[in-house]
């Protein structure tokens, strides 16, 4: 499913979807698939819980990582590093993880052109069925709509990443599939697959109409979580 | 869809939808990392409830207005981040002054002065001790979970406008930035008759009320004073509130609160495994502080333990509680360093003799 998925790949969504989760396991696998990574943290919004804050992680696994010149520092000033413009032109498969909203998409619309010039991108929308303002297709379709606004690329599939943090079930994730098609059906674009925690990974599967998933580790944890 | 209508939120949001539900209609804030997300979700929401979102030029302003909206009987709130508050307290002297309700959320950053935008808990003196200029005190809640904070907006605007001051919700920038599943409560929303002392427009069919926090008589301004002193005692008496865990047979207790109570409990968890006889005292009122259920632990506890993310603050209050009958120590971090449940145990060993 990820195989015919351009090089450079976007991750954008609601505030809080899960993009940052799945922006360090698309990177991981993909470097597993032999490529040469890049992870690019292009939050702009969020001040903690983001792509900068896995370093190591993507140290340890060769993994490059692009972050805003001052994230995780306590500069409050979201400046845009010059090395993603170098990073479009070369042939590295590029995972972007973008702010949520239309407001972290804003950051994205700057490199639309370069990125339509390298030959474009996958932009993967990332929905959680979960989150408060987004529990109706209508609803993430409408933050979808924003997000290309702003942006100025589109959305070429959606990805299902619908949690209940630390008290997700199979059945929760199921009761999200119809969600996620309909919100990727306002648009017209495919369904790609659904993230699941790995720990719950092949439980969830049999339960999908749409029976793609894509296993995820949390990565993603608070202070008090080992 | 949702099962048990779960919904996944970050803590900005859950208290800016909490405090909609709740039925505060009035916001008025100014940006300031970590709690700007309490103020973009009341920018996209209250225009579709037909509230009232207003970004102030600046957060003096902003808590300027909330004493404007609360004087005329309605719901008000602000909510900011360490140095913002700072700013506000000047208007928070003002309405507590003048006897009004509002609601107040610090999600606490690194201070002193600009600091850092890292979480924190070293706003506690100001909460308690002092949020303004003045003879004063204002409730303080101190949720831990997304879950708590939600319910916490409730009983905060409910016990602001039953005792007619204003209330403050002392997060940190964890529990503000962090995602949890919520359940928003059924319950209904407790209303009060403010009409004796609203200034929302007597229409001649009543003599007209003022909102006043100027006395120029000393001994008016005293009686006022020693009045708000006496309401004080009551919520002494009724408000505080704490959760115990494993106390029972604790020869250590920690007292913990916010975000820190989880990673103390998460070291607990590990020590009690070890077999050290530990448990965890949790205000969750600030002000007035649950010095009761401390003062009793003492009666059987060998010894205190007081972690903050602050170079040591409430610990101040747990000594004046445990009153000389055990010592107490602190361990803590500060400046937007967050504790880890290692450090906390290997704190809880030292104490208990578990590393001998």
């Amino acid at each position: 499913m990820l195989e015919n998925l351009k090089r450079i790949l976007v991750i954008v969504g609601h505030y809080g979807s899960g993009k940052t989760n799945l922006s360090v396991n698309l990177a991981l696998h993909m470097k597993s698939m032999g490529k040469p990574v890049v992870l690019v943290d292009l939050d702009i919004v969020n001040p903690y819980f983001r792509s900068a804050d896995f370093a190591g992680l993507m140290q340890q696994h060769g993994i490059e990582l692009v972050s805003p010149t001052y994230a995780r520092t306590n500069l409050d000033i979201p400046a845009l590093t010059g090395r993603l413009d170098a990073e479009i032109e070369t042939d590295k498969t590029l995972i972007i993880d973008v702010g949520g909203d239309d407001a972290g998409a804003a950051a994205l619309g700057r490199y639309s052109a370069a990125i339509r010039d390298a030959g474009g991108c996958d932009m993967l929308y990332v929905v959680n069925g979960y989150r408060y303002l987004t529990r109706t297709a209508e609803d993430a379709a409408e933050i979808l709509g924003e997000i290309q606004r702003v942006s100025r690329l589109s959305v070429t599939g959606v990805v299902n990443n619908s949690n209940l943090s630390n008290a997700t079930t199979p059945q929760d994730i199921a009761a999200t599939d119809r969600f996620a098609q309909e919100t990727a059906k306002t648009y017209g674009v495919p369904m790609l697959f659904t993230a699941v925690d790995e720990r719950i990974a092949a439980e969830t599967g049999v339960l999908l109409e749409n029976g793609t998933v894509f296993p995820v580790r949390i990565f993603v944890k608070k202070p008090w979580e080992e | 869809m949702a099962s048990n209508q779960k919904v996944l939120m970050k803590g900005n949001e859950a208290l800016a939808e909490a405090a909609i539900q709740a039925g505060c209609h009035h916001f008025f804030g100014y940006p300031i990392t970590p709690q700007t997300e309490v103020a973009a979700y009341m920018s996209k929401r209250m225009p579709k409830i037909g509230g009232t979102y207003l970004q102030a030029e600046s957060e003096v302003a902003a808590i300027n207005m909330v004493l404007g909206a609360a004087s005329a009987g309605v719901r008000a709130m602000t909510s900011s981040s360490s140095p913002g508050i700072s700013l506000k307290s000047e208007g928070i002297s003002y309405i507590a002054g003048s006897d009004l309700p509002c609601l107040i959320i610090n999600v606490q950053r690194g201070g002193p002065g600009l600091g850092g935008i890292q979480p924190s808990q070293s706003d506690y003196w100001q909460a308690t001790r002092a949020p303004g200029h003045g003879d004063l005190h204002i409730l303080v809640f101190a949720p831990s979970t997304i879950q708590e904070m939600v319910d916490m907006v409730f009983d905060a605007f409910e016990n602001a406008d039953r005792y007619r001051m204003p209330a403050m919700i002392l997060a940190d920038g964890m529990l503000g930035q962090m995602m949890e599943p919520v359940v928003f409560p059924e319950k209904k929303v407790v209303t009060f008759d403010k009409e004796s002392w609203a200034t929302n427009g007597h229409k001649n069919q009543r003599p007209h009320n003022i909102v006043n926090s100027l006395y120029l008589q000393a001994t008016e301004l005293e009686r006022k004073v020693k009045e708000r002193f006496e309401r004080y005692e009551v919520i002494k008496a009724k408000e505080a509130r704490a959760e115990e865990y494993l106390v029972d047979d604790a020869e250590l207790v920690v007292v913990a609160y916010g975000a820190t109570s989880r990673i103390a409990r998460s070291a607990i968890n590990s020590a009690r495994a070890k077999g050290v006889k530990v448990g965890l005292i949790r205000p969750q009122t600030l002000w007035p502080y649950p010095s009761a259920v401390i003062a009793k632990a003492a009666q059987t506890a060998k010894a205190f333990l007081t972690v903050e993310m602050s170079m040591g603050q409430m610990v101040d209050d747990v000594r004046l509680a445990v009153n000389g009958k055990a010592p107490v120590s602190f361990f803590g971090h500060t400046g937007g360093v967050i504790p880890t449940p290692a450090e906390v145990l290997s704190e809880i060993e030292k104490l208990t003799g578990g590393d001998r």
